[in-house]
């Protein structure tokens, strides 16, 4: 039977900045993070913590703790080791990290007990008095310190090294021949400051090991619910099955909620014991000081060019911090993440990387802050080394890049690291940014400025990163493959639900997985709902990080989605009488090839789906899709910052910041814009603020927000922000992703303004965080010299 | 001790400790989870509520007790009438939130704000909202969202009357 | 992060607060605004036994000019001064002060007399409360008395105000003709301890000379301090480039920080003369006197 129908509401939904759905429960307080969660019977963890930095445990006296009246428990790491729960594997796979501290202690704050009481306070007050005595032991505070061996920190490990492992690729030999022979060069040793995602709902767990079900159940503070419940299971020993995990909604991710840690495996443990919920929620102060940090990379960094500026080789040489343990969540075969990105946007003939990565007594991650593994480091180390060579060469910094940039026709690109660039139009781009931002104004007005000793500057950025990890061949998390997926359903009557693989800790999945389905079906995207979060329901994923959920999940989404449309397609044919061959799906309908009047919409075909299906296939109307990309994606963009320098001071004034961002195809333009706003802010926290700080007798330094500074609506700069469209050309809707270009790209922009400013006085290089002092002392330095 | 505190225009009386924060009495003793706790320096915000309808106040640097005998307006109260308030409507429109954990304390501070300044500008929207972290947004959209609702909130000129 | 457990008094009467301050002694703590005193006991660096909370004593929230004085009282709050006219049109100093205290919402809350008697010793009030010769007005079981500033701030977080004592006031002179000033504050962000801060507040004479001067830096010491090196370097002539560079030499000479992560010895002694020289500066143009520059 055939029929026409005026065509649904709001099909057409991809690129519409369409309101998002999530947004009703929050905006009326209504949002459910973890610590909302209240079980019957419920009790608090609350953790002891080291004062010292190193040191070993002489003993731990529990007992006026427990006569504190509501202390029902006080857990140490002895106690979990009798439960082989002393040491958790860490995401990496190379290493595994202390859940309570046994032996000694390894960095300040490190967990060394846990309380369990009937009340937040009665949990504090405890923890208190848990009396533990020390034996301090020298630390260890940086990796050039540790690569000497002197002090021995992991005496858990076979080999009796700091040393955790090496990694290098490219051609050493090559590249530092061509290095020799270069015209020109900049060698620079530029360091990524130790830093912190802080997002603002700490990490948390609320553990109910269910005597009735027999199963755990854990509400929990993960952007990887999946993953995290394959880890519980094989550290336990507890069937998967009987392990629930519900990630609800969450105060903001920024991979600070990736790793495992001690507050959760002591949690779960304890309510395994005690067979009550469990519950812990960190403080800010442990957030900072024990939870994954990011960055704290020294790298040595040198660029060759002919004297007319044409790059001839990349050399980067590394030393990675990583704490006290190796907890860098990074895919298995990619210890020092994506870092061979770092070529960056340019053509190097030949390159070569290599880093060393070493303990010291410090909080362990590395992974963390928006940071694509590892592509921040690596993108800041090239844009900063381009704008030593464009100095060095004397050539303006945006004629380097466009001399030296991978040119559109070069794509898809094989970088000499190992990489293969999907597409790009990187001239385009910087031109684009160049002509908006008013370059050649901007550079006139600069010569004024300096003939009157004012210090303004101009810094660019033109990064590229690589994002959606990732191809089985070459990507896995403790060895399960960097897939994702989609599961959509659609119901008798023209709506659905769609689960994935990913988590949003608000990205706005709800919103923009729905435009996806809703472009792909023709349904409307509001009636699409959307869930991520809960292991007994979500389909398998590896979650949301490293911008790789709208390279992976989103495809997993489109393909999920075109499963349906082929069976429709065959309902369509059955429906409409006509050969399959016949029924093609254009403006949201199927029709009867040339017979725009003889034509189905997705709703009709769901009805009928479930009322009249087709002889020869089975009722109903879904599909799952588990999709492994073909290739990492490769957004790119060109980021110009304007700064004016108080030389009085070293206040940094940022006058202007234009962000061009190319991420393909974008489903959401307001969306996009939202999570570029977010990340220029913490790029911009980084670049001025920023920093955790271990002083030389390994105390930290950085322990709250008032010495962890996150900026306010004052000090933030007001963002411009455009775009260039260079689809990918291997994802199914051309998407590449973007949440964490901005934090990759604008750092360098920054520093670069800044540095700009500075040219004049002869000064090169200040390492990040660029306080005023150290613009201040940069200032006087010149001065007086 | 015993509290009596008006909330949302509804009065509860509770047994607390003097030492309960104001914003765990809310949360925990009352079940409004919509004012959250982000840190320990009184630094972030998110944990903003109105009191006697006058103050923005910072619930995790207050007592409960300190609360008795007054009135609290938190993120649950904005609605009235099941109308969303305007801020609400605005945040919203604007893309004001992303993870939503600093909103409610975001609204609470701006309805505030307004009152105290129904047409401010932008320079005035950043420097009022400046005890309020976000890690999200960027504030830019919270600021156009605050100027929507300035914009809303202005009362509408008289009809001319008719002579 | 949760306080230790302490009893807690809400008295409705000044006297009964008193009589609770002198019952309890040192084991007891006043709560005003508690934006200081609270963080501190949820991180439990402070302690008190016992807390008397003054906010049922509303008579005490008063901003009001009388017989040639600014009176502030007690429980008036931060934010009162940034939306008084009044403040903005006669007193600038105490205008430009309220406006950086803290943030936006901790002022609202916050107290002006509460802040001057925790003495950080980066604190905002006691640097301003220097520059104008302020007084403070204390009471206790044996009567009330008036304390100058400089005789209050006595140390870091340590003020004149004795066991069983309260500080009900402080007093700013209202300003004479020609009388203007100025508040300085560096701040990595909004609602950090300053890394530096200076106030000026200067009266001109009818030939142009500098009649009455105070000049006092923060954040450069256990406690706010008079500048006394750079008001002699002022008084009595003609305001000059010369004098304003002397002024701030001398502040850098007096200046004491300590080290932190918002910078070095060095740094904040130099940024002590930065500020007294903008905040002179600030001062003298709302005179009407430019050119120093």
């Amino acid at each position: 039977m055939s029929t026409t129908t005026d065509s649904t509401p709001q099909t057409h939904s991809m690129g519409h900045s369409m309101k998002r759905k999530e947004d009703p429960r929050f905006i009326r307080g209504h949002g459910k993070y973890l610590d909302d969660f209240t079980l019957p019977g419920m009790v608090w963890m609350s953790l002891v913590h080291s004062p010292y930095p190193h040191a070993r445990i002489v003993k731990i006296d529990k007992t006026a703790a427990l006569a504190v009246p509501g202390v029902i428990a006080v857990l140490t790491g002895e106690d979990l080791a009798a439960h082989n729960l002393a040491w958790v594997p860490t995401f990496h796979g190379y290493d595994k990290q202390m859940v309570l501290a046994v032996g000694k202690v390894l960095y300040q704050y490190q967990e060394v007990a846990g309380v369990i009481a009937t009340s937040r306070e009665i949990a504090q007050d405890a923890a208190e008095l848990v009396d533990v005595e020390y034996e301090p032991l020298d630390p260890v505070t940086n990796p050039f310190q540790s690569r000497e061996d002197k002090i021995i920190l992991r005496d858990d490990r076979e080999n009796k090294t700091n040393h955790i492992y090496h990694w290098e690729v490219g051609k050493r030999e090559e590249t530092d021949a061509a290095l020799a022979a270069s015209d020109v060069t900049i060698k620079e040793r530029i360091v990524f400051q130790r830093c912190h995602p802080a997002p603002l709902e700490p990490c948390g767990i609320l553990a109910d090991m269910s005597p009735n079900t027999g199963r755990l159940t854990l509400y929990l503070t993960s952007q990887a619910p999946h993953a995290h419940r394959t880890v519980v299971s094989l550290v336990t020993g507890i069937p998967e099955d009987k392990i629930h995990i519900i990630s609800p909604d969450i105060g903001g991710g920024f991979g600070n909620k990736v790793p495992v840690y001690p507050g959760y495996v002591v949690s779960a443990a304890a309510s395994v014991v005690l067979g009550v919920p469990v519950k812990w929620v960190e403080t800010r102060t442990e957030n900072l000081t024990t939870t994954g940090f990011a960055r704290d990379y020294h790298m040595d960094v040198e660029i060759g060019a002919s004297k007319d500026g044409r790059v001839t080789a990349l050399k980067v040489a590394t030393a990675a911090d990583h704490g006290a343990f190796d907890a860098a969540a990074d895919p298995t075969k990619y210890p020092a993440g994506l870092f061979g990105i770092v070529t960056g946007s340019y053509d190097f003939p030949t390159a070569f990387t290599e880093l060393d990565a070493y303990f010291t007594n410090k909080a362990p991650g590395g992974v963390a802050y928006r940071c694509s593994f590892r592509v921040t480091e690596a993108s800041f180390a090239i844009e900063r080394g381009m704008e030593l060579l464009a100095r060095k060469l004397n050539m303006d910094p945006s004629e380097l890049r466009l001399k030296n940039f991978v040119r559109k026709d070069q794509f898809p690109y094989p970088s000499p690291l190992g990489f293969v660039y999907d597409s790009g139009d990187y001239h385009l781009t910087l031109r684009k940014a160049l002509d908006l931002i008013g370059y050649d104004d901007l550079r006139k007005e600069q010569a004024e400025k300096r003939k009157r000793g004012e210090l303004m500057g101009i810094g660019i950025s033109t990064f590229t990163e690589a994002v959606g990890a990732g191809p089985s061949k070459h990507f896995d998390i403790m060895g399960i493959k960097m897939f994702d997926s989609a599961e959509i359903r659609v119901h008798p009557t023209g709506s659905a639900i769609l689960r994935a693989g990913t988590k949003s800790q608000g990205q706005g999945h709800e919103t923009t997985w729905a435009q996806i389905a809703a472009e792909e079906l023709g349904l409307d995207p509001q009636n699409i709902m959307v869930e991520e979060g809960d292991t007994d329901t979500a389909p398998y994923g590896l979650g949301t990080y490293a911008s790789r959920s709208t390279p992976v999940a989103g495809a997993a989404i489109a393909m999920a989605s075109r499963k349906i449309r082929e069976k429709a397609r065959k309902i369509a044919a059955h429906l409409l009488e006509a050969p399959l061959d016949d029924v093609e799906w254009t403006n949201y309908k199927f029709q009867v090839k040339g017979q725009p009047d003889n034509a189905l919409t997705m709703q009709q075909i769901a009805f009928a789906a479930y009322t009249n299906p087709a002889p020869d296939s089975e009722p109903g109307l879904e599909a799952t899709f588990y999709y492994d990309p073909p290739n990492l994606t490769f957004p790119y963009g060109a980021y110009i910052a304007v700064v004016d320098v108080d030389r009085e001071t070293g206040a940094v004034k940022v006058r202007r910041f234009l962000a061009i961002d190319d991420c393909g195809t974008v489903i959401n333009p307001m969306i996009v814009e939202g999570q570029i706003h977010g990340g220029l802010t913490e790029g911009f926290a980084i670049a001025f603020m920023q920093e955790i700080a271990y002083d030389e007798q390994g105390n930290n330094l950085n322990t709250n927000f008032t010495d962890y500074l996150v900026p306010t609506s004052l000090e933030t700069p007001h963002w411009e922000t455009s775009s260039t469209y260079t689809p990918s050309p291997h994802h199914p809707i051309g998407a590449k992703g973007v949440g964490e270009s901005p934090n990759v790209g604008s750092p360098a922009a920054f520093v670069n303004a800044v540095m700009d400013a500075l040219s004049p006085l002869g000064v090169t290089h200040i390492d990040m965080p660029l306080t005023r002092e150290k613009v201040w002392r940069a200032c006087r330095q010149a001065t007086t010299a | 001790m015993k509290v009596s505190v008006t909330v949302n225009g509804t009065k509860y009386e509770r047994e607390v400790e003097p030492r309960t924060l104001l914003a765990y009495f809310l949360r925990e003793a009352l079940g409004l989870t919509g004012t959250h706790v982000g840190c320990d320096t009184s630094s972030c915000g998110v944990c903003v509520v109105v009191l006697d309808g006058e103050r923005a106040v910072k619930s995790c640097t207050m007592l409960a007790v300190m609360a008795d005998g007054h009135q609290i307006t938190t993120v649950e109260g904005l609605v009235q009438g099941g109308a969303l308030h305007p801020l609400q409507q605005a945040f919203w429109d604007q893309h004001g939130l992303q993870c939503g954990f600093c909103t409610p304390g975001m609204l609470m501070t701006s309805s505030i704000l307004l009152k105290q300044n129904p047409n401010p500008s932008e320079a005035e929207i950043r420097e009022g909202l400046s005890g309020n972290l976000c890690r999200c947004t960027g504030y830019q959209n919270i600021v156009k969202a605050v100027q929507q609702a300035a914009g809303a909130m202005q009362p509408q000129p008289a009809e001319p009357v008719a002579s | 992060m949760f306080p230790a457990p302490f009893d807690y008094h809400r008295p409705d009467t000044l006297d009964e607060a008193l009589s609770l301050l002198g019952q309890y002694g040192g084991d007891a703590r006043v709560l005003a605004g508690g934006q200081s005193l609270i963080p501190a006991m949820r991180f439990r660096l402070a302690r008190p036994a016992v807390l008397v909370d003054i906010n049922a004593l509303g008579d005490l929230a008063y901003l009001r000019e009388t017989d040639g004085v600014l009176a502030i009282g007690a429980l008036a709050r931060d934010a009162a001064l940034e939306s008084s006219s009044l403040i903005e049109s006669s007193y600038p100093l105490l205008f430009d002060t309220g406006a950086v205290i803290a943030d936006p919402v901790v002022r609202q809350t916050g107290t002006v007399v509460g802040s001057l008697c925790h003495n950080d010793p980066s604190g905002d009030w006691g640097v301003t409360a220097l520059a104008c010769r302020a007084q403070i007005v204390v009471r206790g079981k044996g009567g009330t008395r008036t304390v100058p500033i400089d005789d209050f701030l006595v140390d870091s977080f340590t003020t004149a105000v004795g066991q069983g004592e309260m500080a009900i006031e402080v007093r700013f002179p209202s300003p004479k003709p020609r009388t203007s000033g100025a508040y300085q504050k560096i701040e990595r962000k909004v609602g950090d301890f300053a890394t530096s801060c200076a106030a000026a507040q200067v009266t001109l004479g009818d030939d142009g000379t500098v009649a009455e001067i105070g000049i006092a830096i923060g954040a450069a010491g256990p406690t706010a301090v008079r500048v006394a090196g750079a008001e002699s370097a002022l008084r009595g002539s003609k305001p000059s480039k010369d004098a304003i560079r002397a002024a701030a030499d001398a502040a850098r000479a007096l200046a004491d920080p300590v080290a932190d992560t918002r910078g070095s010895v060095e740094f904040k002694k130099d940024m002590a003369g930065v500020l007294v020289s903008r905040a002179l500066l600030a001062a003298f143009e709302r005179l009407g006197v430019g050119g120093l520059k």
